[in-house]
C-alpha cells in the first residue's frame, strides 16, 4: 500500500498513543507462575524416570522417554476432562515449554474438529498447533545428522 | 435523502417494532441478564456443534422477535443479518428456516448497525416492510475460526476481548407502534491506524470509529451533547479509551455520562473477560436489552448506536496485513 | 534432594524464559515451541545441552528444548551407527515414544470427550 508522509506520521502517532492506553501483563508475576508451574511440571518427570529406572529397572533414556510419555498421558487425560487449560491461564509458559504443552497442542485440536469428522477433522486437525514443532523439530535433527555425517566434530 | 457528504436522513423515520435477545448463560450472569428474552443454559444449545447452536440461537432471535411484533414470518419482506463465521453460515441457515427473503452481511462485529442501516434504507424507500434486521456470534465458533481450540491452555493478554455468544434482532416497518424510529446513519469508510495486534481489537477498531462519528457530527451539524447517549459496539475497555481520547483531541469529547460502549455493559468485573466484551452479539443483545427500552421509556429520546468491526480473516492476519476497522453509526430516537 | 533443587530450577528457569518471550516479543506459544524445539538441537549439536541434560536431568529433558536435544542426539547417534541414512532415521527413533504417545491419546480424547462448555 502506497502511503503518503502524513498517513505513516499519523500510523506513528496511533501506536504511541495505543502502547501508552494499553494495559500491560505483569512480567514479574506471569514469569514467577511459569517458574514454578514449570519447575514443578519437570520435577514430576524427575520422578517418573526415577521411578521408571528403580521399579522398572530401565536404563536412563528409556525412563527419560517413559517419562515423556507419562506426562503426555497426564496432559492428554487433564485436557479431557477440562481442567488443563484452566492451570496453562494460571501457568502459561509454565505448561506450554514442557512436553505438557506439546502434548496440549495435540490433543485439544484433535477434541475440538471431532464435529468435523474422524478423518478430516480430528484426523487432519490434529496436528493444527503443534505440527510447526514436528516440521522444525524433525528437519532440524537430520539437518544436524548430515552436517554430523560430513564434519564429525 | 443525503445530507452533507456522507449521512442519510430517513424521510419517515422507520419504526423499530420488537425487539429480541437472546444470549448464553455468562452473559446471562452478567448486569443485563434480567433483561434478555431467553439466556440458554447450555452454551451449546442441545445441539451438537456450536455452530448448531449459534444457527438456532439467530433463529431463535428472530423468532421471538417476530412473535413480539405479533407478525408471521411469511409477511416478513426481507431479513438482513449475519455472524462471525465463515461464509456467515449461522444466518443463511437461519434464512434457510425462516423463508425469508435474504440478504446475508458481513461487517464483523459492526453488522447490527449495517443491517439496521440497510433495514432502514429499504423501508424508508418503500421497498421492505416489514424488514428483520439481525446478526449473532458465539464464543466457542469464534475461538475456534480466530483462535484455539477451546482446550488449548493459552493466557488471554489485558486488551483480549470476549465474544459474546448472543444474538439480537429488530423488526423495522413504516406502521405501527415502534420502541424508537430510525432518524439518519452514516455509513463508515474502513480505516487502519496499522494495528496488527488480534489481541488488541479495540485499537484497531477505534479510529474507525472516530471518523464516522466525526463525519456524521459535521454532516448533522450536532455534537456529542445533543444526545442522550453515544453508544459504541465493542470498542472495550482500550478501545473506548482510545476513543475518548480521539474525540477529545479533535474538540468533540465524549464524557463518561453521555457515552457507553456494549462490550463494557455486558459482563463484570468478575468474568475474566479482560478488556470487555465483543462480536456481533455484543451490540445486537444490548440493543435489544438495555437501548431500545430505554428509548420507549422516554428515559433517552436520542441517541447514536454505532457498532463497530474488525474487518480480519486468520488467513489476512497470518499474512501479516494489518486491521482494517469500519464503524457505522445510526441515529435512534423515542417515537 | 539437590538433584529435585536443580531439576525444578532449571526447569523452572527454561519455562519462566517462555514467558518473558512471550510478553515480550508477542510470539504466540506455538512460535514459542518451535523456537525451543530448534534451539534445543542447534544448542545440542554445538555440544552445550548435555552437560545441562546431566546436570539438571529432568529439569532440562522435559521441556521442549530436551525435545530437541534428544532429536539432535538421536540423530548424531544413529548416523555413527548407520551413516548418512542415520541422518533421517536417527531423530524421529529417539523421539518417536512421546510423539507416538501425543497422536493416540490425543486420538484417544477426542474419542471420550468433548469440548466442554465452561467459563461462558
Amino acid at each position: 500500500m502506497q502511503q503518503s508522509g502524513k498517513k505513516q506520521a499519523l500510523i506513528r502517532e496511533y501506536a504511541q498513543l495505543v502502547r501508552r492506553l494499553t494495559p500491560k501483563s505483569q512480567l514479574g508475576l506471569g514469569c514467577l507462575r511459569a517458574f514454578w508451574v514449570g519447575g514443578a511440571i519437570c520435577l514430576l518427570g524427575q520422578w517418573i524416570a526415577e521411578a521408571a529406572q528403580r521399579w522398572l529397572s530401565l536404563p536412563l533414556s528409556a525412563a527419560q522417554t517413559a517419562a515423556s510419555i507419562t506426562l503426555v498421558f497426564l496432559t492428554a487425560l487433564l485436557t479431557g476432562i477440562g481442567v488443563f487449560d484452566r492451570i496453562a491461564r494460571y501457568a502459561g509458559a509454565g505448561t506450554v515449554v514442557p512436553i505438557t504443552g506439546f502434548a496440549n497442542a495435540m490433543v485439544s485440536p484433535a477434541m475440538e474438529f471431532k464435529p468435523e469428522g474422524w478423518v478430516l477433522g480430528t484426523g487432519a486437525r490434529l496436528f493444527t498447533i503443534a505440527g510447526p514443532v514436528l516440521v522444525y523439530g524433525i528437519a532440524s535433527s537430520v539437518i544436524v545428522g548430515i552436517l554430523y555425517y560430513f564434519i564429525r566434530w | 435523502m443525503r445530507t452533507g457528504r456522507s449521512t442519510l436522513v430517513f424521510e419517515h423515520r422507520p419504526r423499530i417494532l420488537s425487539s429480541a435477545a437472546v444470549t448464553g448463560p455468562k452473559e446471562g450472569r452478567g448486569p443485563l441478564g434480567r433483561d434478555f428474552d431467553l439466556v440458554l443454559d447450555d452454551p451449546a444449545f442441545g445441539e451438537k456443534s456450536f455452530e448448531q447452536a449459534e444457527r438456532k440461537m439467530f433463529q431463535t432471535a428472530c423468532e421471538i422477535c417476530l412473535k413480539k411484533a405479533k407478525k408471521p414470518a411469511e409477511k416478513v419482506q426481507a431479513l438482513l443479518g449475519g455472524d462471525l463465521e465463515n461464509q456467515i453460515m449461522a444466518a443463511s441457515l437461519s434464512a434457510r428456516a425462516l423463508e425469508i427473503p435474504f440478504l446475508g452481511l458481513y461487517g464483523a462485529c459492526s453488522t447490527m448497525a449495517e443491517s439496521l442501516i440497510l433495514g432502514s434504507i429499504l423501508t424508508d424507500g418503500g421497498f421492505a416492510d416489514p424488514v428483520l434486521c439481525a446478526a449473532g456470534s458465539h464464543y466457542a465458533t469464534a475461538e475456534r475460526q480466530y483462535r484455539f481450540p477451546l482446550e488449548y491452555g493459552n493466557q488471554r493478554t489485558p486488551a483480549a476481548q470476549w465474544t459474546v455468544t448472543g444474538a439480537g434482532a429488530c423488526l423495522l416497518s413504516q406502521t405501527g407502534r415502534g420502541l424508537a424510529r430510525a432518524v439518519s446513519a452514516c455509513v463508515g469508510r474502513v480505516v487502519d491506524l496499522g494495528i496488527s495486534d488480534v489481541n488488541n481489537m479495540g485499537a484497531a477498531m477505534a479510529p474507525a470509529a472516530a471518523d464516522t462519528l466525526l463525519r456524521f457530527f459535521a454532516d448533522t451539524g450536532t455534537a456529542p451533547r445533543d444526545y442522550d447517549r453515544v453508544i459504541s459496539g465493542d470498542l472495550g475497555g482500550v478501545g473506548s479509551h482510545l476513543l475518548k481520547e480521539m474525540m477529545r483531541k479533535e474538540g468533540q469529547p465524549l464524557t463518561d455520562e453521555m457515552y457507553l460502549d456494549c462490550g463494557l455493559c455486558i459482563f463484570d468485573g468478575r468474568d475474566d473477560v479482560h478488556a470487555g466484551a465483543s462480536g456481533c452479539g455484543c451490540s445486537a443483545a444490548v440493543l435489544s436489552a438495555l437501548i431500545l427500552p430505554k428509548l420507549r421509556s422516554g428515559k433517552w429520546k436520542r441517541v447514536l448506536f454505532m457498532a463497530t468491526g474488525a474487518l480480519l480473516s486468520p488467513t489476512s492476519a497470518q499474512q501479516g496485513e494489518t486491521i482494517p476497522g469500519v464503524a457505522h453509526v445510526i441515529c435512534l430516537e423515542g417515537e | 534432594m539437590l538433584t529435585y533443587l536443580k531439576v525444578f530450577l532449571v526447569g523452572g528457569a527454561l519455562c519462566a524464559l517462555g514467558e518473558v518471550l512471550i510478553l515480550k516479543t508477542k510470539l504466540t506459544p506455538a512460535r514459542i515451541l518451535v523456537v525451543y524445539i530448534t534451539a534445543g538441537a542447534a544448542l545440542s549439536a554445538l555440544g552445550l545441552y548435555g552437560p545441562l541434560a546431566r546436570f539438571a536431568f529432568a529439569g532440562a529433558t522435559v521441556p521442549l528444548t530436551g525435545f530437541g536435544h534428544a532429536l539432535a542426539q538421536g540423530a548424531i547417534s544413529a548416523v555413527q551407527e548407520t551413516g548418512l541414512l542415520g541422518a533421517f532415521t536417527g531423530g524421529l527413533a529417539a523421539t518417536a515414544g512421546g510423539i507416538a504417545a501425543a497422536v493416540f491419546f490425543g486420538f484417544l480424547a477426542a474419542l471420550l470427550f468433548r469440548p466442554r462448555p465452561k467459563d461462558f
